[in-house]
């Protein structure tokens, strides 16, 4: 009798507890903090981080983080509407940012804010401004190829004899970036042809990370994936990352592509003035400055600011002209799938 | 009042109808019947195949070692084998992948979900065991069959109920398993569906996909069904059972001790290797391990109070007023907790996101996608616990001059409290490790410790998951313990 007695006060204090966790929705998230500024975040959530709150340090404005992956985000977006919570979308790559400026949902950036990003990596239209850069990369086991070896061109890979000796990761949006360069470079047959061959040759990988530790075992002899996923490691314990080194194409190669990670104002912002302030301060020489010094290990595009000093200047670099509003991230979705690569 | 509760469960089906519909034949066609969904479902059927399979032969061999033999610390055994419940299917997997990077394919596949999901076996097959009456073995030998002919002969048909029960669980729960498989690189249904998420959000290849996913789980439940038969696996009275005598192992006492040590190291063992290992090289406990601890306890405590609420009138329906409708709803509750959290969740995001704004990206969306997935959890021990709790107590107490009121509070709640406690233990040990749902619905800025784990290991950044998985297998390690203490209550029907 007791225990009964003992098991209904016990579901009545639980009951209690309830109630009152409904009532309070979790800190630091935007419940609980409508004032925040809401940043849709497919940037890396280490580097955004960074941003936010060195942000927040010099402004006093809360900074909340919904972190996803860039189509993910961009369709959301989308899908939201007029309704969109968002303040303010950051990218890693740019078809992302395309999908949501021709849908019509991006505010004009600041002029003053644009000025400090040379023209090459924002868009034209004036919708959305680069936050940072990525070099397209051929990371390669040392000891499985030699330097004579190497593919010269990212288009070598889809030949017969590259059958089962690379990989990537094509579920993630970093592969579609350099997909849609490739698509805008040689166009819809040649890019359709190099997907349906890269079915046959290629290993697959669930991310980024995941390829070049497969590399750096010997699993595969090379893969297709972004610059800093390299340094990043080798600044850690190097465990993923010390039977490798990395090839970067030259000569205008799709595979040199030079991703741009974009950030954007949405038009439907209930911030607006605090988003156009977040974009100015990532783009400016105190938020590129936090890019550089970090141990993320993108490159900056902003204020003139050098990138880490660690990687291999942005000058020596021979990346092919795109134009980063013209990626057709939905079209590359629509041929890797066709493809049977998602 | 628990028609809606019921109806809701309808939802996600109710959409993937709506959007199949709205894309036609042709489109259904060109988004399903091409080389890649065959390789998924072969992949997946597999997969199945294998672990189902699997976790029978493991589950009965435990349980016969434990209920049925002179096995040595036979008590020990009973409590550790159930052991790997406390450890998340994708906790698992993290350890032997940050361990062993190379272990892939469907042999890595399968072993990981069988070493997590056979107590799903394991605990059914061990209660129904330890209610047999020996009377029917010796019936058996009395005719001259041999003890393994006994076994197979009268044993294993009366044990075919729980085993069912337990491979349909099994089953259901790879078909909605994304981390454990995501991170060895195995693609199933969910794990693609996923990636279609990220790449379209909710695009129609994302919803086709989690169509076939609701028919496979359709099937299993139908087949399950049909599988347990119409025979019946009670005696008239309970009669006078008497204790079986346990069988001697004799020689093979060692072999079998040796080999249920070598189950445990793998199943238990590993993952507890690899947290401590990559715990050792991490910061340590911060604010982002307590802010997201934080908001896991309080979707865990939500989603239980909520959920057990809503199974209230639903058990209530099918215990004391058992007819066709209250089947019915019942019914219908299982058939939602069958489907995948992603399923669910995509449903939600989508039907919010057009029509319910106010709703969307709260945590109350959350708490009803958590009443959609684990409802029949809570239903199964409400159920229970109403069925000891008489209404000859109800009449009593009615004769006796007490109002409704009084009656539910001092005669009807306090029997079935413990079924309300075992109710809200399981939905909250199931909130505290979801991940899918939790990632598409969740508020933003919200962090709980499986998305975080989640988001940590997928960089590759074992030892930044390391306290995360710690974390979660310290919440459910009592909570599997209460599993335990359920099972072991459980008397024949």
């Amino acid at each position: 009798m007791r225990q009964r007695r003992l098991l209904t006060v016990a579901g009545t204090g639980f009951a209690m507890i309830m109630l009152a966790a409904c009532g309070s929705a979790a800190p630091g998230t935007a419940e609980d903090n409508p004032n925040a500024l809401v940043v849709y975040n497919a940037q890396h959530e280490s580097m955004t981080k960074i941003w936010a709150e060195a942000f927040t340090k010099e402004t006093g404005v809360q900074v909340v983080l919904r972190n996803g992956k860039d189509f993910e985000l961009a369709n959301q977006i989308k899908a939201e509407g007029d309704r969109s919570p968002a303040d303010v979308f950051l990218t890693e790559n740019s078809p992302a940012m395309a999908v949501v400026e021709n849908a019509g949902m991006f505010a004009d950036i600041d002029s003053a804010t644009l000025a400090q990003v040379p023209k090459k990596y924002s868009t034209n239209t004036g919708k959305w401004v680069g936050i940072a850069a990525r070099s397209t990369v051929f990371v390669y086991n040392t000891e499985r190829l030699d330097a004579g070896e190497l593919p010269e061109s990212i288009m070598d890979l889809a030949k017969p004899e590259w059958q089962g000796r690379w990989g990537a990761a094509p579920g993630g949006a970093d592969f579609q970036a350099i997909v849609s360069a490739m698509l805008e470079l040689e166009g819809e047959e040649k890019t359709a042809a190099w997907l349906q061959a890269m079915k046959v040759n290629y290993k697959n990988y669930s991310g980024n990370n995941t390829v070049l530790q497969g590399v750096n075992s010997g699993e595969i002899e090379g893969g297709i994936i972004y610059h800093y996923y390299w340094y990043r490691d080798q600044a850690k314990t190097k465990e993923n990352s010390n039977n490798a080194k990395l090839l970067f194409f030259s000569g205008k190669d799709p595979g040199g592509f030079l991703s741009v990670s974009g950030g954007g104002v949405l038009e439907t912002a209930k911030h607006a003035d605090e988003a156009q302030q977040f974009l100015k301060f990532i783009t400016g020489p105190t938020g590129q400055q936090a890019l550089a010094d970090s141990a993320e290990f993108e490159y900056t595009v902003g204020s003139k600011v050098a990138a880490n000093p660690a990687l291999q200047p942005l000058s020596e670099l021979d990346p092919p002209r795109v134009d980063p509003s013209k990626l057709n991230g939905p079209k590359v979705i629509e041929l890797m799938t066709n493809a049977g690569l998602i | 009042m628990a028609v809606p509760v019921s109806l809701l469960g309808l939802i996600p089906i109710g959409y993937i109808l709506a959007e199949s519909y709205a894309l036609g034949w042709e489109g259904i066609q060109e988004a399903l019947f091409r080389p890649r969904v065959a390789d998924l479902l072969g992949n997946t059927l597999a997969l199945v195949a294998t672990c189902v399979l699997g976790c029978i032969l493991l589950g009965i061999a435990s349980a016969w070692l434990v209920e049925r033999t002179d096995l040595p610390g036979r008590r020990v055994w009973a409590a550790v084998l159930v052991a790997p419940l406390a450890v998340p299917a994708f906790v698992n997997s993290y350890a032997w992948a940050s361990l062993w990077p190379q272990f892939e394919g469907l042999l890595a596949a399968t072993t990981i979900t069988v070493l997590s999901y056979y107590p799903f076996v394991y605990l059914p097959v061990a209660a129904a065991l330890r209610g047999l009456d020996p009377a029917l073995e010796e019936t058996g030998a009395a005719l001259g069959l041999g003890p393994a002919a006994r076994f197979v002969r009268v044993v294993l048909p009366q044990l075919r109920v729980a085993v069912l029960g337990g491979a349909l669980l099994v089953g259901l729960h790879i078909l909605a398993e994304f981390g454990a498989l995501q991170m060895i690189g195995y693609e199933t249904f969910t794990t693609v569906i996923l990636v279609q998420f990220q790449s379209t959000f909710n695009g129609s290849a994302a919803t086709m996909l989690a169509g076939v996913l609701i028919v496979c789980s359709l099937l299993f439940v139908t087949f399950e069904v049909l599988a347990r038969g119409g025979a019946r696996y009670s005696r008239v009275g309970a009669g006078a059972a008497r204790p079986t005598v346990p069988v001697r192992l004799g020689m093979t006492r060692w072999l079998s001790v040796a080999a249920l040590c070598g189950l445990l190291t793998l199943a238990v063992g590993v993952p507890a290797y690899a947290v401590a290992r990559w715990w050792s090289d991490a910061s340590g406990v911060d604010a982002e391990l307590l802010a997201a601890l934080f908001s896991t306890l309080q979707f865990g405590l939500i989603g239980a109070a909520v959920t057990t609420l809503a199974a209230l009138p639903v058990a209530w329906l099918a215990v004391r007023r058992r007819n066709l409708a209250s089947t019915a709803l019942e019914q219908c509750t299982y058939l939602t907790s069958s489907l995948p959290g992603v399923v669910v969740a995509l449903a939600l995001v989508t039907l919010t996101v057009r029509w319910a704004d106010s709703l969307y990206q709260t945590t109350a969306l959350v708490a009803a996608c958590y009443v959609m997935l684990f409802l029949p959890r809570s239903l199964v021990n409400l159920r229970a616990g109403l069925a000891q709790a008489g209404p000859e107590m109800d009449d009593a107490a009615r004769a006796l001059g007490a109002s409704e009121l009084r009656r539910l509070v001092r005669v009807t709640l306090p029997l079935i409290a413990p079924g309300i406690a075992g109710g809200a233990a399981f939905v909250f040990l199931a909130v505290c490790t979801e991940l899918t749902a939790t990632l598409l619905l969740a508020p933003t800025g919200t962090t709980t410790l499986a998305t975080q784990f989640w988001g940590h290991s997928d960089a590759l950044d074992y030892a930044a998951a390391a306290p995360y998985a710690a974390v979660m297998i310290a919440i459910s390690a009592p909570l599997a313990y209460l599993m335990l203490e359920q099972s072991r209550r459980i008397r024949r029907r």
